[in-house]
């Protein structure tokens, strides 16, 4: 292959460091109003009146805008229809959205938004999901306060403990992550011609946007266009929640009959917007003397906040990864995500795995510990391969990495060399190495599966260029790169000659969401059936230019069509096309991609739940002052098994990328939350990484089990370089000292707590 | 008031309350909309501009500091379709994702580099450090600038 695999640079990247690269703040209109967003003071309200008048008395004021001036649906089309645009009786969350303000300034926007009253009675609040759960609880979803459940019996639970001749069981606890975006929320609505509206903004997911807006003003969709701005970052945090943000955006649009922009300061993102599900993990192993894993027993709780959102598909994702990469013959989990008065949690790079994995490969470790073996060791040993079973009782197919990815991650941390026994080191600065590993399935999976299907338009113009459209959007990973890339393989058209044109829904195909590390894989697949549609027609027009026969083998290169038996008979890709459109040859087509044959049985929580998984392990080696409880990472070996990889450096910069944010969930990242509100949203209180806070340099180490289902044989990779960091930081402080922390973050304050308590 | 400074080495003035944040100025008066806001508060680094050659939040910088200085903006640093060697170390070291903090990296390095020819890591890590970007991990945006480093000296020699 001459393009996939090779790294060759992002397609956006010119305009990135130029400047040139418009994200949403930078757009403008000359009849521009701002807007500002109302919010409910507490977590839970009673709300009796909305006083506008002080508000509209303000200079520059256009409008101030409840529930009640909602033309169409007031519930935000996610899952469930719980979570309303604006409140209308209570607010069950502090930050939840009650009065809309349009104004012609930003501050102005702001200060009446300040001034708008709201008259309302606090009503009491729950904040713990595991005190939710009781009978007792005050109910705040359903009859129960669960969102969603679910359970996996897999083998006998009993006979498996049975069987065993050490049991370990422990809880871990997690923090919310907050995305950190660095480009906030942020919509531009403007009314268009008859009746209909345009909404530009940063977003993941035109298609969710497309569905809200059409909604909240009860418009056809087909009179409702959402185009993508160049996005700052999303990792999750712009897949549902951007449909909010436009809602109201477009709402004002249509009100006002002005365009319209709402941009959220970090502040209010901070305060209103998803984050990481807190996890509560309950979790035990149990295992034969030599290490073999008989059984694994789960319970997994949520917190959810106030709606739905996500929470019942992240809980599923969370679920099916419990019990870690190993091949465990009896496995019994439920699983809950429940509703609280705190913002609702939602998407976030890893999606219920991150918590769940912290607590599985945590516990492996104290497996390991409990056994006396190296954790690497017993990690090999339950590894899942070729012919394993998963937790679901899928088994596990040609494309399976994990070995080879632990050995060689292993191989380059020195891991042999550098693991030892926690108690035989000494003095303050103590030094050491931790590692965890991840199954992740690739795109939606069974419970995901009405939506796991792709179109992509591909055309080629008469000057031999071409524009591929697919529905699935640049948010930074480098989707239009690698997927210009694809197209250009297939083709056999040079790279330069290929775009992705933008995400506008007039012009491109819905392709189901950005989400779940399926973009390569799904649109991939979408535009490979396009591009081989339009070489059927291609190819016999460059075979007889090149006087060949049908039989005789061709091929593409470098822009050329060649005969394979005499390099020397070959013509311009250009020419070729040329020849096409003087001969009437449709030259744009719609290829289409749908994955069949995933399952998932609710009652017992078996089935073939992806059809395909990314394999990982990551090393994280670690100086550990225990006086003050610093953590000073200095290494990060970060491997994984995606198939065929695309775009080495793109490839690299995920890892690479992903690892940072999991040291930031794993040591870095907390969250202050005080009855339902949060204390600490901005950058100064939540610390994310800064280049002072990560190695000089984080390892990449790739595998190529080659996925017959992915194009050319690729996986999924956003979401996995996260997962094992949290798990891979805290091993290694335990191994450094001896201290197992089983609540994230790992900061400073939980590590030297722990020491004095030993002492 | 009338605030006169040079912006990417031009002479220019400004009509305005010199209260305002020069990012506002930057984006609204000037329409050079590369300068971003990620936090408005001075903690992510995604304003940066070279003032006088040193990098400022300019998010919190009032308007009326830049009187008779200098400031260079991302739009300063490349001649038409020529690149400054960090832009283009930037895009072959894969050191750009979402994009959102390369305006404000790319100037905190101009700076580091305008002052040291041959950075160490840990220089460049020191210089960066007040630029948070959330996809990249830093790792290849201080390979990137190692790069530049490189070619910038072998340009001088």
């Amino acid at each position: 292959m001459e393009i996939v695999g090779k790294s060759l640079p992002r397609k956006d990247a010119l305009d990135k460091v130029t400047g040139r690269a418009r994200f949403i703040d930078d757009y403008t209109r000359k009849d521009l109003l701002h807007a500002s967003t109302v919010r409910s003071p507490k977590p839970h309200i009673r709300i009796i009146s909305v006083d506008k008048k002080e508000a509209l008395s303000l200079p520059g004021v256009f409008g101030v805008y409840t529930h009640k001036d909602i033309p169409g649906d007031n519930r935000v089309p996610f899952v469930f229809q719980d979570y309303p645009f604006l409140a209308e009786k209570d607010a069950l969350f502090a930050g939840q959205p009650i009065a809309l303000v349009a104004a012609d300034s930003r501050e102005r926007a702001q200060e009446a938004a300040s001034k708008v009253k709201i008259k309302y009675e606090e009503l009491p609040a729950l904040f713990d999901p595991l005190e939710a759960l009781k009978p007792e609880s005050r109910k705040i979803y359903g009859k129960d306060n669960i969102f969603r459940s679910y359970r996996i019996r897999k083998g006998n639970i009993n006979k498996g403990f049975d069987e065993a001749d050490v049991i370990v069981g422990r809880t871990y606890t997690t923090n919310y992550q907050v995305h950190g975006y660095l480009e906030p929320q942020g919509m531009l609505a403007e009314p268009g011609n008859e009746g209909s509206v345009v909404v530009y903004g940063s977003m993941q997911c035109p298609f969710y946007v497309l569905d809200a807006v059409a909604a909240v003003l009860g418009i056809p969709q087909s009179r409702v266009r959402i185009v993508q701005a160049t996005t700052g970052g999303a990792f999750g945090g712009k897949e549902d929640v951007p449909s909010i943000v436009a809602g109201h955006a477009a709402l004002l649009a249509y009100l006002t009959k002005r365009p319209v922009k709402l941009i959220y300061s970090r502040e209010e993102d901070f305060q209103s917007m998803s984050k990481r599900h807190p996890g509560w993990v309950n979790i035990r192993y149990g295992a034969r003397r030599d290490g073999k894993i008989t059984a694994c027993q789960v319970k997994y709780v949520l917190d959810g906040g106030a709606f739905s959102t996500l929470s019942p598909i992240v809980l599923w994702r969370g679920t099916v990864h419990s019990a870690g990469p190993y091949d465990i013959p009896n496995v019994f989990v439920d699983s809950y995500a429940v509703a609280t008065h705190k913002v609702p949690s939602g998407a976030y790079r890893g999606f219920g795995q991150p918590q769940v994995s912290f607590a599985n490969e945590s516990l492996i470790d104290e497996l390991a510990s409990e056994l006396g073996m190296d954790p690497l060791d017993l990690r090999l040993k339950n590894a899942v391969k070729t012919g394993s079973s998963t937790i679901t009782g899928q088994t596990v197919g040609e494309s399976c990495g994990l070995t080879e990815v632990m050995t060689k991650v292993a191989k380059k941390g020195f891991w042999k060399k550098s693991w030892s026994q926690p108690e035989k080191k000494k003095g303050t600065v103590r030094r050491g190495i931790g590692m965890a590993s991840s199954i992740y399935g690739v795109a939606l999976g069974a419970e995901g599966q009405f939506l796991e299907k792709s179109t992509a338009h591909v055309q080629i113009y008469k000057d031999g260029s071409v524009t591929v459209a697919v529905g699935n959007t640049e948010m930074g990973q480098g989707a239009k790169t690698v997927l210009s890339q694809i197209a250009s393989e297939a083709l056999g058209i040079n790279f330069e000659k290929v775009d992705v044109i933008e995400s506008d829904t007039t012009r491109i195909p819905d392709s189901g969401p950005t989400v779940a590390s399926r973009t390569t894989v799904m649109c991939g697949n979408a535009i490979l059936d396009g591009c081989r549609i339009l070489r059927e027609r291609i190819d016999p027009v460059a075979r007889e230019l090149l006087g060949i026969r049908f039989r005789e083998k061709m091929k593409t290169s470098q822009g050329f069509f060649v005969s394979e038996k005499n390099p020397k008979k070959k013509i311009a890709v250009e020419e070729v096309i040329k020849k096409c459109y003087s001969r009437r040859v449709p030259m744009s087509v719609q290829g289409f991609f749908r994955v069949e044959g995933t399952t998932f049985d609710r009652e017992t929580g078996l089935g073939d739940a992806y059809f395909a998984y990314t394999f990982s392990t990551m090393l994280a080696e670690v100086e550990v002052n225990t006086g003050t409880g610093e953590v000073t990472v200095l290494r990060l070996v970060s491997g994984h098994d995606i198939g065929k990889v695309v775009n080495p450096q793109l490839a690299e910069g995920q890892i690479q990328g992903g690892a940072v944010q999991g040291l930031g969930y794993g040591l870095l990242e907390n969250l202050v939350m005080e009855k339902g509100i949060i204390l600490n949203p901005n950058f100064t209180g939540y610390i994310m990484p800064t280049s002072m806070d990560v190695p000089d340099e984080i390892e990449p180490v790739i595998a190529e089990y080659g996925c017959k289902v992915g194009p050319y044989g690729a996986k999924g990779l956003g979401e996995p370089p996260l997962i094992c960091a949290a798990p891979a930081l805290a091993n290694a402080i335990f191994n450094a000292t001896g201290i197992r922390v089983r609540d994230l973050p790992v900061i400073p304050e939980k590590i030297v707590l722990e020491e004095l308590r030993k002492k | 008031m009338k605030i006169e400074f040079v912006l990417n080495g031009k002479e220019v003035s400004a009509e305005t309350d010199p209260r305002r944040s020069l990012l506002r100025v930057l984006r609204e008066d000037f329409c050079l909309t590369g300068t971003k806001e990620g936090c408005g508060k001075g903690e992510c680094g995604a304003c940066t501009v070279l003032l006088d050659g040193e990098p400022v939040n300019s998010c919190i910088i009032p308007a009326g500091q830049a009187a008779g200085k200098t400031v260079l903006t991302i739009e300063g640093l490349s001649r038409g379709n020529r690149l400054h060697p960090i832009q283009a170390a930037f895009i072959e070291e894969g050191a750009v994702q979402c994009g959102f903090c390369i305006p404000g990296m790319v100037l905190s390095a101009k700076s580091l580099l305008d002052k040291q020819n041959d950075p160490s890591i840990k220089d460049i890590k020191k210089a960066i450090s007040g630029n948070i970007c959330r996809c990249t991990g830093y790792t290849k945006i201080i390979q990137a600038v190692k790069k530049a480093a490189g070619k910038l000296a072998g340009k001088k020699r």
